[in-house]
């Protein structure tokens, strides 16, 4: 009997180059969103079926916190205010803060948990149970139909959330009749809907559209989510602010 | 032995058969710096029904995952109906996977949908100008086909492993496959429900006119579907034959899954 030995030889690749191929994966995945997003078929139900479930299941927990945050940042800003005879200043201070980082910051944080989190263990359980390959071989391209639909949902209600947000947490902070805000509708949206939300949605789908192993890839995916789109949240509101102030 | 043993990388290709529907050739493939595959050479006929058989890390898995590009083999050529599948575009890859079948190991239903739309999914998908009316009658047909006619409302979780294995056929079928890949079919059921699943592979088969590759280590089921056995060894095939000439091999290796 004849056998044969193709025994190869490998190395291993180091740290640097681990994370410039991961750095490389990311963008070749975020970059593939832009060019799938625009071709048919565009599952238009599962897109605004992710936006329920992202957008309006997520409200009551953004609304608690937003009505908490907008209280207790009042009732700390007050004394020192009243010090320097200021009180005058409380609700427009309250509401720039809110409405230009506080807002959009922790409505983002709360989703990189709450949404970051289920995308990343939901795609993740998919590919180990082998539904996202089982996708694939019936020929429907599971990049469309399961990250597509939810960065476009993502990218949609998270603004939406911010928004609401606000609201609440300008009632919360008994400033809403007193709003002085020199920021602009329009700029607002532009910042949120095009960082925030989509932030959120792309590293979620790529932590767990990527999992790789048994059942723990599940539970180290959603983290990874959660831990790489708050990171993101962060860098993305410096560099924001950095722009607009100089704007 | 009367099974022969592999001639390695001496795959005959002085004829173009127009029967022979899959062909491998010398697939070599790594993973994680592990070479899984080391030179395997397959062909399949249409109408026949292949089973691969080797034990677990013998490279069995990835070998199908190659036929419908879920893995790119790293050296040598995959043809499916004349297409060399390394060289396809995306969308000319999924009109070869339409005609693919793939029942995977767990099933792979989707968890978040029903039965129902477990199997409406890939139906509408493809079939875009059917009527609800026209979905229902064939999810009810396919239902039908494998025997679970009163599950088309029930979510994957409420299923046995037995009743997910009949969906996910169920769901593989409805598509009209010209190839099934199975997946280990059996593993994790009962002895009773594995016959019931390898007979149910044999019957839709023979009415659907199929050829069958399917990967497994359980020999009640080779004995069942099997018209010629491929055993794999270490990423290489060891040994070829029939069910009853591999069972008459003197070879230690090979007696060892039919003892």
């Amino acid at each position: 009997m004849k056998t044969i030995e193709h025994q190869k030889t490998f190395e291993e690749p180091g740290y640097l180059k681990k994370i410039f191929t991961g750095t490389g994966d990311f963008i070749y995945f975020t970059s593939r969103f832009f060019k799938e997003v625009l071709k048919p078929p565009y599952f238009l139900k599962e897109t605004i079926r992710q936006c329920f479930q992202i957008g309006y299941k997520s409200l009551p927990l953004v609304a608690v916190t937003a009505f908490i945050i907008g209280l207790v940042l009042t009732l700390q800003s007050r004394p020192s205010l009243v010090q320097f005879g200021a009180e005058s200043l409380l609700p427009g201070m309250i509401s720039v803060s809110i409405i230009r980082e506080i807002g959009p910051v922790i409505t983002a944080i709360i989703c990189a948990g709450k949404i970051g989190s289920a995308i990343g263990a939901e795609l993740g359980s998919m590919r180990v149970t082998e539904q996202i390959e089982a996708m694939e071989v019936s020929a429907i391209n599971p990049y469309k139909y399961l990250v597509v639909t939810r960065v476009l949902a993502t990218t949609c209600m998270i603004p939406l959330l911010i928004v609401f947000t606000d609201a609440i947490g300008l009632y919360g902070s008994y400033t809403a009749m007193n709003i002085h805000s020199d920021i602009g509708l329009q700029r607002f949206f532009s910042e949120a809907l095009n960082h925030l939300g989509f932030a959120t949605g792309i590293i979620g789908c790529y932590k767990g559209y990527n999992a790789k192993g048994g059942t723990e890839s599940v539970g180290r995916a959603a983290n990874a989510a959660v831990v790489s789109a708050s990171l993101a949240i962060f860098v993305i509101d410096m560099i924001v602010v950095q722009i607009t102030d100089f704007l | 032995m009367k099974g022969k043993m592999y001639d390695y990388g001496n795959v005959n290709e002085s004829q173009p058969d127009e029967s022979l529907i899959v062909e491998m050739k010398n697939i070599h493939k790594s993973f994680d710096y592990v070479e899984v595959l080391k030179g395997v050479s397959i062909r399949v006929h249409k109408g026949e029904n292949l089973v691969v058989l080797g034990k677990s890390g013998s490279g069995k898995s990835v070998l199908i995952k190659c036929i419908v590009g879920l893995v790119y083999p790293d050296e040598g050529e995959v043809y499916v109906f004349g297409n060399n599948i390394s060289e396809l575009n995306y969308r000319t890859l999924n009109k070869i996977r339409v005609k693919i079948g793939f029942l995977f190991q767990s099933a792979a239903l989707y968890d978040s949908m029903t039965v129902r739309e477990n199997l409406a999914f890939p139906l509408k998908h493809h079939n875009k100008k059917l009527s609800n009316n026209e979905v229902g009658i064939v999810i009810d047909e396919a239902l039908d086909n494998v025997g679970l006619q009163d599950a088309a409302e029930k979510m994957p979780s409420e299923l046995s492993g037995g009743m997910s294995k009949r969906i996910g056929l169920a769901r593989t079928l409805i598509l009209n496959p010209e190839i099934m890949l199975y997946d280990e079919p059996t593993t994790g059921l009962d002895t009773g429900t594995a016959k019931e699943i390898s007979e149910l592979i044999v019957h839709l088969q023979k009415k659907n006119k199929i050829s069958s590759i399917i990967i497994t280590h359980d020999m009640a089921c080779a004995k069942i579907t099997a018209d010629r056995i491929v055993m794999l060894k270490d990423g290489m095939i060891y040994a070829e034959g029939k069910y009853e000439e591999l069972a008459a091999s003197e070879d230690e290796w090979v007696k060892s899954f039919f003892s």
